[in-house]
């Protein structure tokens, strides 16, 4: 089909009329040029949003105690009651569905009053104790160190990792603060290593930066708490539901805590991975409206050309009919013209996708591709994946533009050629 | 070479329009044959069918041996490009194609590459004088030129009759009698021929004139052209 002689042919009859065939492409040109806009200023603000919750584990939940509000077993509604270190093992063992499971203790700090020292210098910080896997589920990066490990929880090891906050406002971000003393409400716990968050916007009880995070086990010594813990968060593992899973977890704790099996409002639970899904959803509906607008613009930028090449045919009744009674054949007179708007749409889109791409690269070399806080649009670029349907769509509407003037085109006969008008 | 019998072809439109009412014509190989008749006489429905560019609705044709009837259009136009020659009256030159690229035009039809073809359609415009004129666009060349780079064109597949239709309908006498005698010796080379006229001085040209009336044939005569003069007559 793509002869040297069909180009030439081809060429000729598309440079004939200049103006107008670079007026024609241009619906095309604009069509794939606003689509690749579209798709990547959608892209842009996924990747900024999905930056803003980098680093947590998406399918995790989170459980903590609340008041009962059920009388049962003697007991009255409106009781308390704590979690303990023998229901993470219970749950471990008898529910099937849950992956990691991190008991957590958390001291808040709302009053502004100066709380950790270092030297001199001290600030107002939360506190948190953890279990090692904490950080698997709500993620950062150790910047100094290492976390919380299982020795410093067996032997409640006086030792804390620092928020990045905490450490830049009290030691200073110059120096290493590996084995320096801090003293956090009035306790002295040695610096081990320094974390920081992937994102400050989704966490547990506090910005992880803003955090001076020690191990449970200290924290429980620290404020005599025995083996009591405030909340805990647990992850589903692959293949289960995770709306099974926490109606198990549930269960087995009402069971043990003497709760009404019907007393909803005694565990008070977030799914992580509800609200992560309804992100993916608000996502998918901003690509689906995209895609809806940016073909519907190149749609009508394909009726703009299969329109002009509708005008072009019928100005071309008599070269057609010169061409068929010369020995053309229907099906070459087909290929000809479909492959005139073939590489009408094909060169104007593909100007449109490469213009469209560079234009997105500048702009994504603009406003950065590097996550930093309160990112909302980020690396506003398309994907490999995304350029190649495009050039399909590109190809499939080349071929759609022309399907109606070829159309009319064989329907010329050749004796129209020959009438004198 | 070309058998016509009984061709009966009716227009439908508003008003049915019966064309041609039974033509029976023979032409044999080599015969330079023209077609005579006023406006609406069915002259150039007949040549149409000749041209297979249309059918007929009843009768039977015959060219160069073979049935020409409900042909498909692939078929019409393979018959076309090799059997047929086209001339017609308004050269009917692809305005954006230059004279060498006209004239190998129905061989691109054949599938002939790019290389043959050109060599071949160049020795076909040598032949006509039009070798300097090769890479001239059709708005560049004379009426006569054009019409000799059409000829060159109706040539080129070496077919095995040239339908003219008012081959000089739009030239001047000089350029008419020039055509007329460029066409003969076309003729003389062995290619059967058939002119459609409304000029007595052209089909003087021929040796056998057919005249049409009314859709039907009125006449035939025989004619030696080498007794006229024709740079009388044509006028």
């Amino acid at each position: 089909m793509f002869d040297i002689d069909s180009i030439t042919e081809i060429w000729q009859t598309i440079a004939r009329n200049k103006t107008r065939s670079i007026l024609t492409a241009f619906g095309v040109f604009w069509g794939i040029f606003i689509l690749v806009i579209l798709l990547a200023c959608g892209n842009g603000f996924d990747n900024g949003l999905r930056s803003n919750i980098e680093g947590f584990s998406t399918n995790s939940t989170f459980m903590i105690p609340s008041f009962t509000t059920e009388p049962y077993k003697g007991y009255q509604k409106g009781r308390d009651w704590s979690l303990n270190m023998s229901d993470m093992e219970a749950i471990k063992r008898k529910v099937k569905g849950v992956d990691m499971i991190s008991p957590i203790s958390s001291i808040y700090s709302y009053n502004g009053e100066k709380n950790v020292f270092y030297g001199t210098k001290g600030g107002n910080f939360s506190m948190k104790g953890v279990m090692p896997n904490y950080n698997e589920i709500d993620r950062g990066k150790i910047v100094y160190g290492r976390f919380i490990n299982e020795t410093d929880i067996a032997e409640s090891r006086k030792v804390c990792v620092l928020g990045k906050k905490v450490y830049e406002d009290l030691i200073g971000a110059d120096k290493n603060p590996l084995g320096m003393m801090i003293k956090a409400n009035g306790i002295y716990y040695q610096v081990i290593g320094v974390i920081q968050a992937y994102n400050d916007h989704v966490n547990i009880s506090g910005a992880t930066s803003e955090t001076v995070i020690l191990p449970l086990t200290t924290m429980q010594l620290a404020y005599h708490t025995g083996d009591k813990f405030d909340f805990f968060m647990f992850t589903t593992a692959r293949g289960h539901n995770t709306k099974d899973i926490q109606d198990e977890v549930k269960a087995l704790l009402r069971e043990r805590h003497d709760i009404a099996p019907t007393d909803e409002g005694a565990i008070w639970c977030f799914d992580f991975e509800e609200m992560f899904n309804m992100f993916e959803y608000l996502f998918l509906g901003i690509k689906i409206l995209i895609w809806i607008v940016g073909i519907g613009t190149l749609l009508s930028g394909v009726v703009g050309v299969s329109n002009i090449m509708l005008v072009t045919i019928k100005e071309r009744t008599r070269e057609i009919g010169v061409r068929r009674a010369l020995g053309a054949k229907p099906s070459l007179i087909i290929r000809q013209v479909m492959a005139e708007s073939l590489l009408l749409t094909v060169l104007a889109g593909i100007v449109g996708l490469v213009i469209g791409v560079a234009i997105m690269a500048v702009v994504a070399g603009v406003v950065g591709n590097t996550p930093s806080e309160d990112v909302m649009f980020l690396n506003p670029q398309i994907g490999f994946g995304a350029a190649i349907v495009a050039t399909v769509i590109i190809v499939l509407s080349g071929l759609l533009a022309g399907v109606l003037p070829a159309m009319r085109a064989i329907q010329i006969k050749a004796i129209d050629a020959i009438r004198e008008e | 070479m070309i058998k016509l019998e009984n061709i009966n072809k009716t227009y439908f439109g508003a008003q049915p329009l019966h064309v041609l009412k039974g033509i029976n014509l023979e032409v044999g190989d080599g015969e330079l044959v023209s077609i005579m008749g006023a406006s609406g006489s069915g002259k150039s429905t007949l040549l149409n069918i000749l041209g297979i560019l249309d059918n007929y609705d009843e009768g039977d044709y015959y060219l160069a041996g073979k049935l020409v009837k409900n042909l498909s259009e692939n078929q019409a136009a393979e018959f076309r490009n090799k059997l047929i020659g086209f001339i017609f009256q308004s050269f009917n030159l692809i305005p954006f194609k230059t004279a060498l690229e006209n004239v190998a035009l129905p061989l691109f039809y054949q599938g002939v590459n790019r290389k043959k073809r050109n060599t071949m359609a160049m020795e076909y415009l040598e032949r006509f004088g039009l070798k300097d004129w090769a890479d001239h666009y059709p708005n560049e060349l004379s009426g006569g030129q054009k019409q000799r780079v059409s000829i060159a064109r109706a040539l080129v597949t070496s077919p095995k009759i040239i339908l003219a239709d008012e081959p000089t309908g739009a030239l001047d006498s000089k350029t008419s009698a020039e055509v007329m005698q460029i066409l003969r010796d076309v003729n003389a080379s062995g290619i059967t021929m058939v002119i459609v006229t409304h000029e007595r001085g052209i089909a003087n040209l021929t040796k056998k004139i057919v005249y049409l009336k009314d859709g039907v044939i009125e006449s035939i005569s025989e004619n030696d052209p080498d007794k006229m003069d024709f740079t009388k007559e044509i006028k």
